[in-house]
């Protein structure tokens, strides 16, 4: 059954972003700006849209599983906070490629991407820390704590740049009053479902992993005990 | 509550104690802070007025990294003998046991920042006498941020492998809303400027209560379970 849901989540996610491919390179006119380039709008802001999503996933997770110390909610955070890191270091690259070409530089301390960056910061440290926890319940909550630590921190950031208004290379439609063309709309959300749907795939292959590596901890442990 | 916070004054002389009689951690941050004002005079060949655009952020980076060597000692010196399972297993609450390390943390980390704060005055020629008392309520505020998110992160890395390693990667990041606000204050009380900062202030301020509220109350997952 779990098998099933995978490949099925995995191959509507896959087909549904190969079909979504094809309408931005092949129908959709360029943008009237920026030319071909533009169109990376349609990757760039989904997947951070994605991203974010996933982190607020992560903490409703790990929220849980200290309300429960069930290690089911551990394995989904885990899993679902590596697909967010996958999907904003997507929205860091395609951005840094698309500001080379439209603004000449390849990074500048915007609020956006100093805001995404420190995302991926907060959520690397997550990751790196875990493997140097080796007791489950340990590692478990002290992960949780880690991840609504760093999604408290995240608006904060946003703010702090914010306040400095100079610190800002969008330009002002992006952030605050522009609307999307409507033939770019449902491209923009099939984007965004696509990568869902392949993001919610890869977190439960990889929660399997998860609990598979527990259950060898634990009778690893056992062993030893014996 | 009152019999919590008494606990926690009780944990903070405790610790205040302990290092005053070795002064281990207040040597080597005081030290680790002078080495690094003077490692900033060389990488830096600016001018006066230049100096001062840079002043304020120079020097929370020092207060920075000389607050890690303090925070970084907060539990871990409990370990040797089993006295962290002793503190934990006492009957006052967790949160009681963190918030005195905390105190005891911050009352260290304000003393290197002030006995470093002349010393940079006097290498780089910043005048910091006129906006002392702004610049000490800057310090109070934004030291609690620091030491009470550093303690948090102490107690999680104390059994972490490498956490010496593990504590700056994870306290960093974090506290980059609370050093940006505190960085544009501090070089514009250096710099004289009469600028609103009511903006950079509040921010520090929301801050501290935020990760205050939120390690006071996760704490007892960590340290109990």
């Amino acid at each position: 059954m779990r098998d099933k849901t995978i490949y099925t989540l995995g191959i509507s996610g896959t087909l549904l972003l190969l079909y979504n491919l094809h309408t931005i390179l092949m129908v959709l006119p360029d943008e009237a700006a920026q030319g071909t380039i533009g169109k990376m709008l349609l990757i760039h802001a989904p997947a951070a849209i994605a991203g974010m999503t996933l982190y607020f996933v992560a903490v409703a997770y790990s929220i849980m599983f200290l309300k429960t110390k069930n290690f089911a909610y551990d394995s989904a955070a885990v899993a679902v906070i590596e697909v967010a890191q996958v999907f904003t270091l997507i929205n860091l690259v395609t951005g840094s490629i698309w500001g080379h070409i439209i603004w000449g530089i390849w990074w500048t301390w915007d609020a956006r991407l100093t805001r995404q960056f420190m995302c991926f910061m907060l959520y690397l440290g997550y990751l790196l820390m875990r493997p140097a926890l080796n007791e489950a319940t340990q590692r478990a909550t002290i992960s949780a704590f880690v991840a609504i630590f760093a999604a408290a921190d995240i608006p904060l950031v946003w703010l702090a740049i914010r306040v400095h208004d100079a610190r800002t290379q969008h330009p002002g439609p992006v952030l605050e009053t522009g609307t999307l063309d409507p033939a770019w709309r449902i491209p923009f959300l099939i984007s965004w479902i696509a990568f869902m749907l392949i993001g919610s795939a890869l977190a439960m292959v990889r929660v399997r992993q998860e609990n598979a590596r527990r259950e060898i901890d634990s009778l690893r442990r056992e062993l030893h005990a014996i | 509550m009152k019999q919590g916070l008494l606990s926690a004054l009780f944990i903070a002389r405790k610790d205040l104690r302990t290092e005053f009689r070795t002064k281990e951690a207040l040597n080597a941050s005081v030290s680790f802070a002078l080495v690094v004002l003077v490692l900033f005079s060389f990488a830096f060949d600016l001018g006066r007025d230049e100096f001062y655009d840079i002043s304020g952020g120079l020097l929370w980076l020092v207060y920075v990294f000389a607050g890690a060597l303090i925070v970084n000692r907060s539990f871990i010196r409990e370990v040797p003998n089993d006295c962290l399972d002793v503190l934990i297993a006492s009957p006052m609450p967790a949160w009681s046991l963190f918030l005195g390390k905390v105190i005891a943390s911050f009352v260290l980390l304000m003393i290197v920042e002030l006995v470093s704060l002349p010393v940079y005055g006097l290498l780089n020629n910043i005048h910091w006498v006129d906006s002392f008392w702004p610049h000490l309520g800057l310090m109070i505020l934004a030291t609690w941020g620091i030491t009470i998110t550093g303690v948090a992160f102490s107690a999680v890395t104390v059994n972490v492998r490498l956490r010496e390693l593990m504590l700056p990667v994870l306290h960093y990041p974090m506290l980059i809303p609370l050093l940006i606000g505190a960085m544009q204050i501090s070089t514009a009380l250096l710099k004289g400027d009469g600028g609103d900062l009511s903006a950079d202030l509040r921010l520090v301020v929301v801050f501290d209560a935020m990760f205050s509220a939120l390690s006071l109350y996760l704490i007892e997952f960590i340290l109990v379970g």
